[in-house]
């Protein structure tokens, strides 16, 4: 299905749910927000993308693919967990550097940790969709 | 007579009774398309409510949950529209 109104208002909104869910990231350590949150936003924007465009333009919109998009996020987590390990101090302790960047502040572990879970929540909910799309679509074409 | 209490004395009762009617007509609309079209009030008139809300308070960070909201109902309309679309029937 091709709608001319909808494929336009997906090109607006599109990047805009994708500000927002970067937004909900960066900030998630001092207000409402996080990885998760930010997560499932993302995901909404490629679902409706899916619905504007087709689930095929979907998954190449996304290049490297669903799964390995958890693979990478729990990779990212992981390894923000295993740097404290090198100044002895428990696994996931959170570390803060005195390195400032624009935006983002003081360069610290947290926020790769949510950036991991931010990937892991992404790939998890584009895999279920589409993979429910796709047997939807299956589905009429045997009626 | 301040904002806030026009906020909860006048704007948030207005919206109650709005979302009330939007709830009768998504129980008894007699297709589907009402229902879509009530759920679809209903998530607006929720956003109005969050952003009465915010003001009442005074919590700016309300105002993002009325934004999310804002995104995601699109998506939800748009995913049942596709669905009504290909299953007319029901």
């Amino acid at each position: 299905m091709t709608s001319l109104i909808l494929s336009a208002a997906t090109r607006l909104i599109l990047p805009l749910m994708m500000l927002f869910s970067v937004f909900l990231l960066l900030r998630g350590h001092n207000d409402p927000g996080g990885g998760f949150v930010g997560g499932l936003v993302a995901a909404a924007a490629f679902a409706l993308y899916a619905i504007a465009y087709g689930v095929d333009r979907a998954r190449e919109a996304i290049r490297i693919g669903t799964i390995p998009l958890i693979g990478i996020g729990l990779l990212l987590a992981f390894l923000s967990g295993m740097v404290p390990l090198f100044g002895n101090r428990p696994f996931l302790t959170a570390v803060w550097t005195n390195l400032s960047l624009p935006i983002i502040g003081r360069v610290n572990t947290v926020l790769v940790f949510d950036t991991g879970v931010y990937l892991v929540v992404v790939g998890v909910t584009l895999t279920v969709i589409f993979a429910m799309a796709e047997a939807d679509i299956e589905e009429d074409e045997e009626d | 007579m301040t904002l806030t209490d026009l906020a909860l004395y006048i704007i948030l009762p207005i919206l109650s009774v709005a979302l009330i009617l939007a709830v009768s007509r998504l129980i008894r609309g007699p297709k589907m398309p009402d229902r879509v079209v009530a759920l679809d009030l209903m998530v607006t008139l929720g956003m109005g409510l969050i952003a009465v809300y915010a003001i009442a308070t005074d919590q700016a960070v309300f105002l993002d949950v009325a934004t999310v909201l804002a995104l995601i109902s699109f998506l939800g309309t748009t995913a049942f529209a596709y669905y009504l679309q290909r299953r007319p029937e029901a």
